[in-house]
């Protein structure tokens, strides 16, 4: 219970710093703003490397190796493509 | 050392959301994404225990390549599905770890076990419900909404259903209850989402940006790992702040979007000449090519207002084409963007950049409205309900409260569109009825590239 409190503490002050960084960005980059969030939770690529690659490849192995190739798809999809979009703004 | 590490990572990715504060410095932040996850990856790998690098790197390859496939060659208009389908893959991702976590290992205290199975509804929730935006969104299924005899009924029949099998996991931890809830989890966000009109598709994408990093939160907590939670705390924050101002931009609360029901998404369009001759029979005034370039090469400035009717027929790289044409010739040109125009927060900007428009060209509503009483030639291309007045001066309507750009104060709109026809919201636009309003009726593509010819045609006034 104790462990879990610790997180929730977290997680609460991590929102309010989302809430806070997140009304800044110019409503002009609002896509690439969800291709970068797309990118960045597949921050759960972590976990499911973690899950992969401690047991032996049983069933709880197999679910994690899913989701490290799908968490994975994310990670490089989503940076390069906010990456490609990014390149397009221009000044005058 | 790990979690330093992870501290480090978590830094990173506030800045690298820090940085989309102004184009100038979006694409440092993007790196900064890149070296946070880097980071992550690379001490992860340093976790005691975690010996079995080649099956995770092959696993990890494999998606990066199709990763890079998809991003590759996407193209900016289908920037919408796209966006939908790595949510969906967050969804699945947190739902197949948490159930692995489930396999893992015996789960003897009460509150891992409830971290478990959110972590997997939530999850199963995110990958069906984004899935089918991505059908919606990318025309697999039509934008009209399913809508079930008894749906609020079987939606809360679900939900009391998952309420009982969290209740059976939480008392007898098995494999069964937590499989039959992703399952039911699954359904339900399918249903939810099937239930919701193409329309309202920007708001339900954010919303499912939300739900995903609530997801990657989620597993934090089944995983104990604070990078997860405060990374996915960070998503769910934004997707907040983007259901918020999107749902604003329509005057809808995000609850009466996410009941459904409301618009098809695709309202019928008869061809050209029979709309002219229905406008004429109206009272519209009907204008040419001709007229409307005459009118916008005589004027000081212009303002453009492009819709999703200018993304769906391609016409963003002909109008820049007309507003190097027009400014060759003095005229002051700008565009004005609405919130909810596009099928995605921030599309809009996103195709005129490609079309090579420089940012600091385009404004936001709240910027450019106060310029619109002085402007002289107001050019709407494919938008319908956000330059609607009745949303400012007639209460009864369903739009009534939208904040809308005011272009009718402006000294004359030329509205290209197809037809007289009413948008999503099937309500009549009296912009189209005004005195100062010519309609140029036509595919607002082959309309643009009409009106670039006839300005490199016609010589340039004296």
């Amino acid at each position: 219970m104790e462990g879990f409190l610790a997180h929730l503490t977290v997680f609460v002050l991590a929102c309010f710093v989302g809430w806070q960084v997140v009304w800044k960005v110019t409503p002009a980059l609002h896509t690439p703003l969800m291709s970068v969030t797309n990118a960045i939770s597949g921050i759960i690529l972590i976990g499911a490397m973690v899950a992969a690659g401690i047991a032996a490849l049983d069933l709880a192995g197999w679910l994690g190796l899913a989701a490290v190739f799908l968490a994975a798809i994310n990670v490089v999809g989503g940076f390069w493509v906010t990456h490609r979009m990014l390149k397009l703004f221009r000044r005058r | 050392m790990i979690q330093l590490a992870y501290v480090a990572a978590a830094v990173f990715f506030i800045l690298s959301l820090k940085g989309l504060s102004a184009p100038a410095t979006a694409k440092r932040g993007n790196l900064y994404g890149v070296v946070g996850m880097t980071v992550a990856i690379a001490a992860t790998l340093a976790v005691p225990g975690l010996t079995a690098y080649t099956r995770i790197a092959i696993a990890a390859l494999a998606g990066g390549a199709i990763g890079a496939l998809l991003a590759s060659r996407v193209p900016m208009t289908a920037m919408p599905e796209m966006v939908a389908l790595l949510h969906s893959f967050v969804g699945a991702a947190a739902t197949l770890v948490g159930l692995s976590a489930h396999h893992q290992s015996v789960h003897a205290d009460l509150v891992s076990r409830v971290e478990i199975f959110l972590g997997v509804i939530i999850g199963a929730l995110t990958l069906t419900g984004s899935l089918i935006a991505f059908a919606k969104l990318r025309g697999t299924i039509g934008g009209k909404p399913l809508l079930l005899p008894a749906r609020h009924a079987l939606n809360l029949l679900g939900l009391a259903a998952l309420v009982a099998l969290g209740a059976w996991y939480v008392r007898a931890p098995a494999g069964l209850p937590l499989w039959l809830a992703a399952l039911l989890a699954g359904l339900v966000g399918a249903h939810v989402i099937l239930a919701i009109g193409g329309a309202d598709m920007p708001v339900i994408v954010s919303v499912l940006n939300s739900a995903s990093g609530w997801a990657a939160a989620a597993t934090g907590f089944v995983l104990g790992n604070d990078l997860l939670i405060i990374t996915g705390a960070l998503v769910g924050a934004s997707g907040a702040i983007l259901s918020t101002i999107m749902s604003r931009g329509m005057n809808r609360s995000i609850g009466s979007v996410l009941v459904g029901g409301f618009g098809d998404g695709e309202g019928a369009e008869p061809g050209p000449g029979s709309a002219q001759a229905e406008a004429m029979a109206k009272g519209v005034n009907v204008g040419d090519v001709e007229t409307a370039v005459e009118l916008m090469r005589g004027s000081r400035n212009v303002i453009i207002v492009p819709g999703y009717g200018m993304a769906v027929a391609q016409a963003q790289h002909p109008t820049w084409q007309l507003v190097q044409r027009l400014e060759a010739e003095g005229v002051r040109v700008r565009f004005a963007i609405h919130p909810v125009a596009g099928r995605l927060p921030g599309h809009m900007n996103v195709l005129l950049a490609e079309a090579d428009v420089p940012y600091d060209q385009v404004f936001e509503m709240d910027d450019i409205n106060p310029d619109l009483p002085e402007t002289d030639v107001v050019l709407v291309l494919g938008a319908n309900d956000i330059v609607n007045p009745d949303a400012l001066d007639k209460p009864g309507s369903p739009i009534y409260g939208m904040p809308i750009l005011e272009v009718f104060r402006a000294g004359t709109v030329i509205v290209v569109k197809r037809s007289l026809s009413p948008g999503f919201s099937g309500i009549d636009n009296p912009l189209y009825y005004r005195d100062n309003t010519m309609m140029v009726f036509g595919d607002a593509r082959a309309v643009v590239e009409a009106m670039v010819k006839e300005l490199k045609g016609a010589p340039a006034h004296a």
